[in-house]
């Protein structure tokens, strides 16, 4: 095993040669920002109807235009960027962490590994999509429960990396030696196999950002999502579709700050691949 | 072999009864019930209380799970709570367009993407590489149903080109079928192509530093030989994966596309069935996906081996 | 031209030149493809009070009487009524040579059958037969009404639009029990359907019954006159994305989507070949449904309290749009352009709007900011989602504590059905988009009901309602009902079962080429290609 330092410093090499890295945390901070200043950017109520008003072209009062019921649509972008945002990250923490904590325990006690995994094949087999629409007609539609469901659907993912990480660590010879000099199990866990399994752990977490930004708006579309009042991405774009031959900008606008944002987590999370797996060659 | 076959689908048994008892628990959970939805919103307490009793809905929970196991025992996945179809015809109605829509857009995914993903590792770093990659970051980012209405009004609506949506059997003609299968098999495959062009491109890269390449390399074989018949070879294990798990992907995929592009297909049914509360029809759709979930990992795995000696079972 | 381009080019023209229209000029003529709202799901027009079902019931069951223009009953099945005994026995004959799908002739005692199953789900039927002593088939062609006292709108019941419609079935289909859902499709009506062919949430197929024979009254309308078909076979292709829809009308995949949002009237309205009609002559009516059974709008005070707040053209644009012509505010608990529509007692909801004034008049009332729920569908872009959403708007406005559910449809199926308070899952405030032709009429007005447990979700319990509705069942001259339709509408502005969001002209959407469309709903008699 390197030593810590120089893997640091191995990695930052890594970073100054994959120009992707700063691109997509660049747009994923604009984003961000954009998302907690919402407010102080000229926005509006994103909520407030005024059918008087509906459906303007975007000019200077309404930088966007006006959706169906009069609302601003530039108020509803900006203000959607919090509850993709969240949805992405918080969707891609829990998951990761319940499935780190399962990955883990099927990784090391063999009896727990046949129920946990078979239970994870069981909901693997649902395709994930049709899972989650049943999820969200479990409860009233909100951007929790959407949380939820979507983290349901990621963590048997999730867990089947962590496992299939402790297993092949668990058959490196530092690991074996540590492990018949006596060490208890959670020190192995926290010396060898955290370490070891958290660059594919963050790799994939964001890939999960990812796909649950795009997710979240899939279940809009289908009218399982987020509730249609709550501005979020897919639901303008859910809501502005029948429109579409006519006002494109209802749909496409949403949809460029979607694609910048899930674009930027993607590169973000090839670049962290590149600079964190040390095999890696390009 | 034909015993190894036998024994993995023996244990996929287990796997569908934890599905079967995921799903329907989770039904039972949810709010919604059909008895109101059939009735509608003229009805009486009273109309609405008759429905669920004509329908066996006011049994508790372990009754109605245990009723719908022994139908499934005898091959009887149920009727309708809507329509009192059985199941079983509900399905068979829906496969054919779903398969043809799954096939073509394998097809086409798989045709496309793997010389993509090749040519972008055999160039690696080249603008040719970042151009690929970019484009397959895009298609990831944008929803399906985006990509489905803009191909729908270019190729449709403004190039009349092609009809915009509708399905036609096989049996009334090849174009006919083929015609309204494009579009959304692109769409579909929007998605899958990104998948394997990735996959592609990091798996070959792998196969492209190691030595018996190098060497075949130095020999002088020419690029392509060295691509196609080396590397890409033994860069196929990944590539195969993604496929067999990216299938599970276009199970979701076919439920936005069958509904942009109205194919009455299985993802659709689903949705609407999930949609009205019809249990036994959603329980049983939810069975067989897990059921070719299953098959299809199996078929995988034999694939394997056929692609790498290597592999035995 | 070189190589490439010619290849191009020639591909284009292949592609457009096989995916020209599938259907051929001939089929045209004779298939209607039409788009409906929803799925049909239930057969058994006894069952469902959904919209979907209903229009089924008329494509193949025929009526006793129908409705015309003015909303008066004409003989359809039946040839002419003989009213004796002072009102108090009603005869019916039937008209010669009409029969069922299969060939057998309609007889009286198919009627009386059919009549007795609906009488057990209908609410206007319970009443009918609660009045009724006896009903017999005297012969064949001859069903006589014996009753308690003089009922003379019973005509009109047998001809009600709203559902369940008294439709005729064979005396062997009408004897199922009202518990099982009929299975035999053997109708009485202009068309049949084709069983073989339907495809859950895809596809239902109806074709003409050759052997229907159109009445010989003229006095054309809703529900009455002769019932002409002009198409050999009329599909109902379900298209789930309105988007997908509006495309469809447009490439002539398919000829009328029935029950289009407004925003694809909008995006449809820039084609020259499609029109755009109102759906029915009556209007749908919107209404906020409040819950009397919890504070705080246990408390009338502070049900009245949000009238001032309450702008009709809000909610109303946001289904129907902002060309006025497609909506009516300042109308109450009738369907304006309807007999019984009056202005009574609906001060309250015109003049200028005030949110502050709402404010005021909650505090007033004593409002303690209890948790109010809006209960509402998210998945029902056509109806009740925008309704809901603006709501949602206006009640945070008002200060309210507010807590939005809005939900799939079937959640919203159950959740309306809860009688509790809203922190155990109940709800006080939910926006509907109902048909007039439930309105019409206090008989089947679901909203003038005050019989609390038993009155429709929400629970109001109003006597002053009650009283005046058995009053009007049995007024005798049509001054007397208006009147008392007067009334009941200014006890419901005070009492606010419901407050009145406007009605609404839903639109429809067909190509041009069809003509002869009878305002009604979506049915497919008399329409055809000009």
């Amino acid at each position: 095993m390197q030593p810590e330092g120089s893997r640091l410093s191995a990695a930052l090499t890594q970073m100054r040669r994959h120009p992707t890295i700063p691109t997509g945390a660049t747009v994923l901070i604009v984003m961000v920002a954009i998302a907690i200043c919402a407010p102080l950017l000229g926005t509006i109520d994103p909520t407030a109807t005024s059918l008087a008003r509906r459906l303007r072209e975007p000019s200077a009062q309404f930088l966007f235009g006006t959706d169906m019921l009069g609302r601003d649509l530039y108020s509803r972008v900006l203000y959607g960027a919090r509850i993709s945002l969240l949805v992405g990250f918080s969707v891609a923490v829990f998951s990761s962490i319940g499935g780190l904590f399962l990955g883990l325990i099927a990784g090391f006690i063999k009896r727990i590994d046949v129920v946990v995994m078979r239970i994870m094949d069981g909901l693997m087999s649902i395709p994930s999509m049709l899972l989650a629409i049943a999820l969200m007609a479990l409860t009233k539609g909100s951007v929790l429960n959407v949380i939820v469901a979507l983290t349901v659907v990621e963590i048997p993912r999730v867990t089947r990396l962590v496992r299939s990480t402790v297993l092949s660590l668990r058959e490196q010879p530092y690991v074996e030696a540590a492990i018949s000099a006596g060490a208890s199990t959670p020190r192995i866990i926290i010396r060898h196999i955290l370490p070891n399994s958290l660059s594919p752990l963050i790799v994939q977490a964001t890939y999960i950002c990812a796909a649950a930004m795009v997710t979240e708006a899939v279940l809009s579309f289908i009218g399982a999502g987020t509730p249609p009042i709550t501005p979020s991405w897919g639901n303008i774009m859910a809501e502005g579709r029948t429109l579409w031959q006519l006002k494109f900008y209802i749909v496409l606008i949403p949809a460029a700050f979607l694609s910048a944002t899930v674009l930027a987590v993607n590169i973000l999370g090839d670049g962290l691949r590149d600079a964190l797996d040390p095999r890696s060659i390009y | 072999m034909l015993a190894y076959i036998l024994k993995r689908i023996l244990a996929t048994i287990p796997v569908m009864l934890v599905v079967a008892l995921t799903v329907f628990s989770l039904l039972f959970l949810a709010p919604g019930d059909p008895a109101t939805m059939i009735a509608g919103d003229q009805a009486s307490a009273a109309d609405v209380e008759r429905i669920r009793q004509s329908l066996g809905l006011d049994q508790p929970f372990l009754v109605q799970f245990g009723t719908w196991l022994w139908q499934l025992v005898h091959f009887d996945l149920g009727n309708s709570v809507f329509t009192g179809q059985p199941v079983t015809k509900l399905m068979a109605e829906r496969v054919g367009p779903t398969v043809s829509v799954m096939l073509l857009t394998l097809l086409l995914s798989i045709c496309t993407a793997i010389p993509l993903g090749v040519v972008a590792a055999w160039k690696s770093g080249s603008w040719i590489d970042r151009a690929i990659m970019s484009v397959s970051v895009v298609g990831f980012s944008v929803p399906l149903f985006v990509v489905g209405y803009i191909l729908a009004w270019v190729f449709a609506l403004k190039l009349q080109w092609l009809p915009p949506q509708g399905y036609t059997p096989l049996s009334e003609g090849v174009w006919p079928w083929l015609q309204r299968l494009i579009l959304p098999a692109i769409t579909l495959g929007f998605v899958y192509i990104v998948l394997i062009a990735r996959i592609t491109r990091a798996s070959m890269l792998e196969v492209l530093q190691q030595d018996y390449v190098r060497t075949a390399r130095a020999k002088g074989l020419g690029p392509r030989k060295v691509l196609f018949l080396h590397a890409l070879k033994n860069g196929a294990v990944p590539v195969i994966t993604v496929i067999g798990i990216g299938f599970a992907a276009l199970i979701g995929g076919t439920v936005v596309t069958e509904t942009v592009f109205t194919i009455p297909g299985m993802g659709r049914l689903t949705v609407d069935a999930i949609l009205r509360r019809d249990y036994p029809v959603i329980q049983g759709l939810v069975l067989v996906f897990s059921f070719v979930y299953v098959l299809v990992n199996l078929a995988v795995d034999l694939i394997y081996s056929l692609v790498d000696p290597r592999i035995r079972y | 031209m070189d190589r490439r381009r010619f290849m191009k080019a020639g591909a284009a023209a292949a592609l457009a030149g096989i995916s020209a229209p599938a259907l051929s000029q001939q089929s045209r003529q004779k298939v209607l493809r039409f788009v409906p709202y929803t799925d049909l799901t239930i057969f058994d027009p006894m069952w469902s009070t959904v919209d979907i079902t209903r229009d089924y019931g008329y494509m193949i069951y025929d009526t006793l009487f129908g409705l015309d223009a003015s909303f008066q009953p004409q003989p359809q099945l039946a040839e002419g009524l003989l009213w004796g005994d002072d009102g108090r026995s009603c005869t019916i004959t039937l008209r010669a040579g009409i029969t069922f799908h299969d060939g057998v002739p309609i007889r009286a005692r198919d009627c009386v059958a059919s009549l007795k199953r609906w009488s057990q789900v209908a609410p206007m039927g319970a009443t009918l037969f609660a009045l009724t002593d006896e009903l017999v088939a005297v012969d064949d062609r001859t069903l006589r009404f014996r009753l308690k006292r003089p009922f003379p709108i019973l005509p009109a019941v047998l001809g009600q639009l709203s559902a369940p419609v008294p439709l005729i079935m064979p005396e062997r289909v009408a004897q199922t029990d009202v518990k099982t859902q009929i299975t035999d499709r053997t109708g009485s009506g202009p068309f049949k359907f084709k069983a073989d062919e339907f495809q859950l949430g895809n596809l239902a197929v109806f074709e003409k019954f050759q052997g229907y024979r159109p009445t010989p009254n003229t006095a054309r309308g809703l529900t009455a006159g002769p019932k002409m078909v002009h198409f050999e076979r009329v599909e109902w292709r379900r298209i789930p994305d309105a988007a997908t829809a509006a495309a469809a009308l447009q490439t002539g995949d398919v000829d009328w989507i029935g029950g289009p949002t407004s925003e694809t009237v909008e995006l449809l309205a820039g084609f020259k070949d499609i029109d755009l009609p109102r759906l029915e002559d009556i209007p749908s009516m919107a209404m906020m449904r409040i819950n009397a059974l919890h504070a705080p709008f246990n408390n009338k005070k502070i049900r009245q309290a949000l009238l001032p707040a309450i702008d009709q053209a809000e909610f109303c644009m946001s289904v129907a749009g902002t060309n006025p012509q497609n909506f009516a505010t300042g109308s109450g608990f009738f369907p304006p352009g309807t007999a019984l529509a009056s202005d009574a007692g609906l001060e309250a909801l015109k003049g200028p709007r005030s949110i502050e004034k709402a404010r005021q008049l909650l505090k007033e009332a004593g409002y303690a900011n209890e948790r109010v729920r809006l209960l509402g569908a998210a998945d029902s872009p056509a109806s009740t989602t925008p309704l809901a959403q603006v709501a949602a708007d206006m009640l945070g406005r008002l200060g309210l504590n507010l807590d939005i559910a809005l939900l799939d449809n079937a959640s919203v199926a159950q959740r309306r059905r809860s009688e509790e308070p809203v922190d155990k899952g109940g709800w006080s405030l939910s926006c509907w988009l109902f048909p007039g032709s439930w309105f019409v009429d206090p008989g089947t007005n679901i909203m003038l009901r005050g019989n609390g447990r038993n009155a429709w979700f929400g629970w109001p319990t109003i006597p002053k309602l009650e009283e005046l509705r058995d009053a009007w069942l049995n007024a005798s001259s049509v001054h007397d009902r208006k009147r008392i339709a007067q009334d009941m509408q200014v006890v419901a502005m005070d009492e606010l079962p419901a407050i009145p969001l406007g009605a609404v002209y839903r639109q429809t959407a067909l190509k041009k080429d069809l003509v002869d469309r009878v305002p009604t709903a979506t049915v497919f008699w008399n329409i055809r290609r000009g």
